[in-house]
């Protein structure tokens, strides 16, 4: 069984985000990035089958500028057989990038397109979505488990207040939620070995996608920063603030 | 689990300005000298270079102008230079400006930030072929045959609190080299062992320590005024402290403003912190910053000692680098341009003892070599103002370091001695208390929301990284007698003292930490360990 992951370099989840004083978009300059987290599980569960003898050939796809060959080299170095990196230098919509997948999928005849859930810089979810859409694959998305069988998938989803196991003939499309693992800690050997690999290069042309933006971006601004509490006296004042300050109750 | 063994030919611990300057001196001696096959490869304990890279800064661009004389066509992020030196004397009320002495006018010096200037400098380093390694840390020493270093292991990762391995656990991996390079900067963890397992500082006196602290903002066009650098020196401090404060306009709209305080200050209650966020009070400060947007904050300690404290910089197997070293020229609050000269002195070296040839004679060693440069001199001609502030307060020091530098042009015939930090401190029953303004979220702010700032973060299932010497010391000496000095000056929060059922003990929020090595230096009975964590944990400092 042919596997693809898909990753995305984002801003790492360990540093503040902040909005360009003109409200265009994020700060990424001088911004340290790294792999999107789900797509980082995505990648240990792909990785987990092909140690299992499940998966024959393991393909690592991002879509990006050539700083993203980073998240790359650590997906050869968690185990990706081959690494390739669609080259574009504007950020892609979910729907551009969901074409692109599509377009590697079928190039490649893979079997099974593994997906973090969402990306955590733009929190779209949709680009799992919208893959299997367009590829007309049954999708099994919020993954918590994942059992390949005969041809076919068994997923455990994470869904409001429980969790629903489907079943989805191959070829489909899974995303990966949280808690389907814990991803490996890369070896230095292993990222040596890495950095010597090649990495394929593809091109939105070649791969015939339509790359237009369909969603026009107007404003970013900051969450509001939230006021500091304060303490109360008694019940008859939390009450009275509820009722006439919060407005609550 | 056995680990796996890598062999090359040089190892260097530390991305930051020496250990780059080393590398990549290394592999323009191999491509100049037809030896393409040396293999040069540097770890970095954070997550990507210039994460862990905290500095003023100022850059004098000697080494710079060495090692990559093209370095302004090649887009160095060295952009804004020094036009505009301003030094001031600090009093509660007012301030007062002081001729800027020698040693701090910067003249063709350049304002910017050390980690951007890192980060490119480990793209040169990528290009001539150097190997890092950013995410690995370093965090033992190998030996070989006769004692000699023989290379550094990484650190395991996966293992569990209690120091056994979890499900993730992978084993480090040893990378053995003929040569292994220390260039952790100020207090590093190997080059501490190495110092004192082959009495490298024999015949030095104590190393001295500062710590800094330091936070970026962005401010308004009509407020920046690129390449203007401005030292303070008195209040918030009193005057038996040694300190001063900073402030450097750089970049697109950006500020660094900053505080650095001698470690041997003696008063328990003293927080580098809040005297940071004070000193951002003072009119004289305020005003360059006061509407902006605070962007990121970090500290560092930095080595006070000069050469009176340098150990010798080569052992069996290696050398130590930078501020490792020691090579902080205090005077001039300036170590980059020293660090990178002691990089490339140490890859002169090191290329010759590796079979090739050079144009440098270096057969006398790296010692002998630092001697003979410019470094040496130049430390030389400061190493008697530290001292002297130590001795003699603010007052005394300023006039001392008048008759020194003008009198004796630096080479008066006699030098002070330095002192250990981690002794200065008074009882907390002899030391005056000292009461912090509260912080009003706009200019100066609680300690917490800084260390956000800081993008520090550590894996919290792995053993702690600060390790107790003596667990009981921290209760029965640090807070009977000194009031735990290390939850006062430890600049992240870290350190706390809690109510527990058997009395108060210390908790220890490891998570918290930002890397910057002062609870190492200073805990009374030097009862601290520093450690390296996992590799990649860690503050993530942009533009630092």
């Amino acid at each position: 069984m042919k596997v693809l992951v898909g990753v995305k370099r984002v801003i790492d989840y360990n540093v503040n985000i902040r909005v360009k004083a003109d409200g265009t978009g994020v700060e990424t300059e001088n911004v340290r990035m790294s792999a999107n987290p789900f797509d980082e599980i995505a990648m240990e569960e792909a990785v987990r089958m092909k140690e299992a003898g499940i998966c024959s050939e393991l393909l690592a796809v991002t879509v990006g500028d050539e700083g993203s060959q980073e998240v790359l080299r650590t997906a050869l170095a968690m185990g990706a057989d081959r690494a390739i990196r669609i080259n574009v230098e504007v950020s892609p919509q979910p729907l551009n990038v969901a074409a692109l997948l599509a377009a590697v999928a079928r190039e490649e005849a893979v079997d099974l397109v593994l997906l973090g859930k969402q990306a955590i810089d733009d929190d779209a979810n949709q680009t799992g979505q919208m893959t299997a859409a367009l590829l007309g694959w049954p999708q099994g998305t919020f993954a918590s488990e994942l059992i390949v069988d005969d041809g076919r998938v068994r997923v455990a989803r994470e869904i409001d207040g429980g969790q629903q196991t489907i079943e989805l003939e191959l070829p489909a499309v899974v995303t990966a939620d949280l808690r389907l693992n814990e991803p490996r800690f890369v070896k230095l050997p292993a990222m040596m070995k890495a950095k010597k690999r090649p990495i394929e290069e593809r091109t939105p042309e070649a791969l015939g996608v339509d790359m237009r933006p369909r969603v026009e971006r107007i404003k970013v601004t900051e969450p509001v920063p939230r006021k500091a509490g304060v303490l109360v006296a008694d019940v008859d004042e939390l009450l009275d603030k509820l009722r006439n300050e919060a407005g609550v109750i | 689990m056995e680990r796996e063994q890598i062999e090359m030919d040089v190892v260097i611990v530390g991305a930051g300005p020496s250990g780059l300057s080393a590398a990549i001196r290394l592999r323009q001696l191999a491509r100049e000298w037809g030896r393409d096959d040396l293999s040069v490869c540097v770890l970095e304990k954070g997550p990507e270079v210039g994460a862990h890279i905290l500095s003023g800064a100022v850059i004098d661009p000697r080494s710079l102008d060495e090692l990559i004389p093209d370095w302004r066509d090649r887009g160095a992020p060295l952009q804004t230079p020094a036009v505009a030196d301003h030094f001031l004397l600090l009093r509660e009320h007012g301030s007062l400006r002081l001729p800027t002495p020698h040693s701090l006018r910067n003249d063709g010096h350049y304002v910017g930030s050390l980690g951007n200037l890192c980060r490119w400098l480990g793209e040169q380093a990528e290009a001539l072929g150097v190997d890092i390694y950013p995410g690995f840390a370093a965090s033992e020493l190998l030996y070989g045959d006769h004692g000699a270093v023989r290379g550094v292991a990484t650190a395991d990762t996966g293992l569990q609190p209690d120091g056994t391995p979890g499900p993730r656990y992978e084993p480090g991996v040893e990378l053995l080299a003929g040569h292994t390079l220390l260039a952790e900067g100020c207090r590093g963890s190997l080059s501490q062992q190495v110092i004192a397992g082959y009495e490298l500082d024999r015949d030095a006196d104590p190393q001295t320590y500062g710590i800094g602290i330091k936070e970026v903002w962005e401010v308004d066009e009509a407020a920046h005024r690129p390449g203007t650098v401005v030292h303070t020196a008195g209040w918030p401090l009193d005057t038996r402290t040694y300190g001063g404060g900073f402030l450097y306009h750089f970049g697109e709209r950006k500020v660094s403003v900053g505080f650095v305080i001698g470690l041997d200050y003696t008063n328990p209650h003293l927080s580098p912190y809040q005297e940071m966020q004070r000193f951002k009070t003072h009119p004289a400060i305020r005003s360059h910053i006061e509407g902006g947007r605070r962007l990121s904050y970090g500290a560092r300690a930095l080595v006070e000692g000069g050469v009176q404290s340098c150990p010798k910089l080569e052992f069996p197997g290696g050398m130590l680098v930078g501020d490792a070293a020691g090579l902080l020229n205090v005077g001039r609050i300036k170590g980059t341009h020293t660090a990178m000269k002691s990089g490339i002195l140490a890859a002169d070296t090191l290329f010759e003892r590796l079979g090739g040839e050079s144009d440098q004679a270096m057969a006398t060693g790296l010692d002998q070599a630092l001697v003979d440069s410019w470094v040496w001199s130049e430390l030389q001609r400061a190493r008697n103002i530290r001292p002297a502030f130590a001795r003699w307060g603010l007052w005394g020091g300023m006039a001392y370091a008048a008759v020194d530098t003008y009198l004796f042009g630096g080479r008066a015939p006699w030098t002070l001695s330095q002192r250990a930090d981690h002794d200065r401190l008074q009882r907390q029953s002899d030391a005056k208390p000292i009461e912090y303004p509260v912080p009003d979220g706009k200019l100066t702010f609680p300690l917490l929301s800084s260390v956000h700032l800081s993008n520090t973060n550590h894996d919290e299932n792995q053993p702690c990284h600060l390790q107790l010497r003596d667990p009981d010391a921290p209760i029965r000496v640090n807070l009977a007698e000194f009031g735990a000095p290390e939850t006062v000056y430890c600049p992240a929060g870290v350190y706390e003292i809690v109510d527990g059922d058997e009395g108060p003990r210390l908790h220890i929020n490891a998570a918290n930490c930002v890397h910057c090595k002062t609870c190492d230096i200073k805990d009374p009975t030097q009862n601290i360990q520093w450690r390296v964590p996992q590799g990649g944990d860690g503050p993530i400092y942009s533009e630092m």
